[in-house]
């Protein structure tokens, strides 16, 4: 006769495997095909066009596709398009659609969808306005044509659709590319990989790869360019605020691929043998002081222009990420090293030895007579905060008289839209960090611009600035373009509307046993397991 | 009673009144712009201008305030400025996670520290009293995240018993759910206990020399049922009320305990809502604490009338 015990245990075991049965069928084959990925924040927004944050961007190129890719030469190249034909000394360029493509509610992706797609894109990004500003008719002759009639040339045109820094060209279908672009669009249906399923904000995303998404046949996969290979049936976005929980659940298996592990965890996360650390993106991020140009001190380029001789981008780097040397760069001008248009045109400015009490002594022969200079310092980003904190010590040894007013970067966001003067609830100037593709080129650098008023936040006046990059847009070849390239270095840094601080780069980890990871962003196409 | 109940119930009105007030007027002078975090960094002032005005807040305060107040009204919290959902949705999506959360404290807490504040009442003096009472030191002064990453390191990453964070929905099973809430629920428990336990113990203290312990005693009452049976439910009262207010420093805490565990609670959409001003959803969630506490209080004082029956409303 059996003990009574041993039944009751018996009992208690099955019931505890009843209720447990869901939570183990989560190690099964199945969740093999299930990619979990940590992303840099919260997917607040799901709109690529109305914002310009990363992880909207993220997010986009799972959903939506691109009529051209950009490759690991920074070039672009077709994607959703078949290909061109530019005639009329570049004033007609015709885009032809590959065929097959579908958007997820099973409609076809019409030229008629990306004529509406560029002209909603185009209202927000700098490059699409002026190719906006140069086109007589954007046109859909037929369901796979798209025309452009030019009254300028503008060879920049396919850089344009292809880019990569927000706003992207996404195309959506025409009835959502209606849209106000300051407005979110209602529906979430793309033509790309895959196909969004839900969102708990702050918490997770989830997509699923989509069935009838047509891969480019040919090409290698580099950046957003060639073919976009999906191996996961279904990809989620875990949102750990917490950067030691994130670390904890990469460790612990719950987590596949964490998007941004900090400085101050990654040398626990090296030392684990199951989780792979590595630098995805080659141009990194750029950090930069930006002056308010309206108010003393820094209205006179002169005075500007004086500091870069008291910038040391190795003490703000290393204030940012460490001592490290292979997570940063410094001798950073304009252009993000290693991108066509990096150069070395006036780099001895920040490149010579570094000598504050020369600086000091310019600047008083300069005219500062010690105007207040309002600082705004971030506090709630740990790498804003440290290059506020390196700045405020540079201009304190420099003979500046600095405020630090420091705060949380939305409520900096507000006061550094204020034109007022420093003294008056304004600001003389404010530290950020700029992925190195939003600043690869005069198009889409929008510290550059020069329009005084309608120019970004610190409002300088530079109109020799704004032919250059004119000239820019006009360029037939790279060769003219680095030309170029080199005439705005030297002006950004004559007329220095903000100055270079430095290059870092973001490792990301990933649990072991991944592969095919592409360079650039994070992107969840040609990644598989095993 | 029932008529006390139902005056309670309606000097709610005014108390959310006050606060609906408060929180909007003190979100509209508080710095932030969340035209500008939506636009994000490299927008030009032109793009932010034109978010603001799509969203309605380059409206006066008085239009504002007085269209949020006319939605309230009507039982409609507003829509999200950042995700477009309805704050309604948000908050549902998000309350499962922390009512669980707080139950399981709760349930815990109040199993251990009770226990813990009576045999300590019991043995006042000795070593177990004084091991109750360090603990409680201890509870208090450890910080909420300090337990839980060290929880989180022993229990989850070294022995693997459990998982780092999370959450899962009641609805996927009892095991993986409350296996998700164990380390939180210690994390968030262990400031809840060392209150309750001290509380019961200086209450257990004062009613164990009452005259009617020592008759009981003289009456050869066992120990247990001196402790349980006639001296816990005379103790109850400020216990009751102590476990009442706590219900606030468990909403405080499990802000903290939610983002150390990635819950996807009300406490993160409160905090990622500050420091997005979203307006909209702060402005509701605030409302729902504000009301879920004037209600605990109204269950606290209806609880008083069941420990005390001299107590009458």
């Amino acid at each position: 006769m059996r003990s009574p015990i041993l039944q009751r245990r018996r009992l208690l075991a099955a019931a505890a495997l009843t209720l447990a049965s869901p939570a183990l069928g989560q190690g099964t084959a199945a969740a093999s095909r299930v990619l979990k990925f940590i992303p840099q924040s919260d997917l607040a927004v799901l709109d690529p066009i109305v914002t310009t944050a990363n992880a909207t961007r993220h997010h986009g190129f799972a959903v939506w596709d691109t009529l051209y890719g950009f490759n690991q030469d920074y070039r672009p190249e077709p994607q959703m398009a078949e290909g061109h034909d530019v005639a009329n000394d570049g004033r007609r360029i015709t885009i032809r659609l590959r065929e097959g493509l579908k958007f997820h509610d099973g409609e076809p992706v019409r030229a008629a969808d990306c004529v509406a797609s560029i002209r909603r894109w185009a209202a927000r990004d700098p490059l699409g306005q002026v190719l906006l500003a140069r086109t007589e008719e954007i046109a859909a002759p037929d369901d796979r044509t798209i025309l452009l009639r030019l009254s300028r040339p503008f060879p920049q045109v396919f850089t344009a659709l292809a880019k990569p820094s927000a706003p992207v060209c996404f195309i959506m279908p025409e009835r959502l590319a209606a849209t106000d672009p300051a407005r979110p669009v209602a529906e979430l249906i793309g033509s790309g990989p895959f196909r969004f399923v839900e969102r708990v904000p702050g918490s997770r995303v989830v997509y699923e790869r989509f069935a009838d998404y047509v891969p480019r046949p040919e090409g290698i996969p580099t950046w957003t360019a060639g073919p976009k290979r999906v191996h996961f049936d279904r990809v989620e976005w875990h949102v750990m605020p917490d950067a030691a929980t994130a670390a904890a659940a990469l460790q612990a298996g719950e987590a596949d691929w964490w998007e941004n592990p900090l400085g101050d965890l990654q040398p626990s996360l090296r030392r684990n043998r199951s989780i792979v650390m590595e630098v995805p993106d080659p141009i990194g991020f750029i950090g930069m002081v930006r002056f308010n140009a309206l108010h003393p001190p820094f209205d006179r380029p002169a005075i500007r222009r004086i500091l870069l001789g008291a910038v040391d981008q190795d003490a703000f780097m290393s204030a940012v990420v460490g001592a490290d040397r292979s997570l940063w760069r410094d001798e950073i001008g304009t252009f993000p090293p290693g991108t066509p248009l990096a150069n070395d045109a006036g780099m001895d400015v920040l490149t010579s030895a570094r000598d504050p009490d020369r600086v000091k002594r310019e600047l008083s022969e300069a005219g500062y007579a010690g105007e207040k200079v309002v600082l705004l310092a971030a506090n709630d980003f740990p790498t804003l905060s440290a290059l506020a904190n390196v700045g405020a010590e540079t201009l304190r040894r420099v003979g500046m008289d600095v405020e630090v007013v420091s705060g949380e970067w939305a409520a900096l966001m507000q006061r550094r839209a204020r034109r007022d003067a420093p003294d008056r609830g304004g600001w003389s100037m404010f530290f950020t960090f700029w992925t190195g593709l939003d600043m690869m080129n005069p198009g889409v650098n929008q510290a550059l611009r020069g329009t005084g008023d309608r120019a970004w936040f610190g409002w300088p006046t530079m109109p020799r600035m704004e032919e250059l990059r004119d000239q820019w847009f006009d360029a037939p070849n790279l060769e003219a373009e680095q030309r170029l390239a080199r005439e705005i270095q030297a002006e950004a840094l004559r007329e220095a509307p903000y100055l270079p601080l430095g290059q870092y780069f973001q490792a990301t980890a990933y649990r072991r046993g991944l592969s095919g990871m592409l360079k650039g962003l994070p992107v969840f196409w040609n990644i598989q397991r095993g | 009673m029932f008529a006390y109940i139902v005056r309670r119930v309606l000097a709610t009105i005014p108390v959310m009144a006050v606060v609906a007030l408060f929180v909007f007027s003190l979100l509209y002078i508080a710095p932030g712009d969340p035209a500008a975090v939506i636009a994000g960094d490299q927008a030009t002032p032109e793009d932010v201008e034109r978010i603001r005005a799509s969203l309605g807040l380059d409206r006066p305060y008085l239009v504002r305030f007085g269209a949020w107040v006319f939605d309230i009204l009507r039982g409609d919290l507003g829509v999200s400025i950042f995700t477009n959902l309805p704050v309604s949705l948000m908050i549902k999506q998000r309350l499962e996670p922390t009512l669980s959360l707080m139950v399981v404290t709760l349930i815990l807490a109040v199993s251990i520290a009770v226990p813990m504040g009576v045999i300590a009442a019991a043995r006042v003096g000795t070593f177990v009293d004084k091991f109750v009472m360090g603990f409680a030191v201890l509870g208090f002064s450890v910080p909420v995240f300090v337990v839980g990453y060290l929880l989180a390191y022993v229990f989850a990453l070294e022995l693997e018993w459990l998982p780092v964070q999370g959450y899962t929905a009641f609805s996927q099973g009892f095991v993986p759910w409350i296996e998700n809430l164990i380390l939180p629920a210690i994390a968030l428990g262990s400031v809840y206990i060392a209150l309750i336990a001290r509380i019961t113990r200086a209450s257990m203290l004062e009613v164990l020399q009452q005259d009617y312990i020592r008759t009981a005693r003289a009456k050869g009452a066992g120990l247990r049922s001196i402790l349980f049976l006639h001296a816990l439910k005379n103790a109850a009262v400020p216990i009751v009320t102590v476990i009442g207010i706590g219900i606030a420093l468990l909403i405080g805490g499990a802000v903290v305990t939610e983002s150390v565990f990635a819950i996807p609670g009300l406490g993160r959409l409160t905090v990622d809502a500050i420091l997005r001003r979203d307006y909209p959803v702060i402005q509701g969630v605030v409302l729902l604490f504000s009301f879920t506490y004037v209600l605990v209080n109204l269950f606290i004082d209806i609880l008083y009338t069941l420990f005390d029956p001299r107590i009458r409303y």
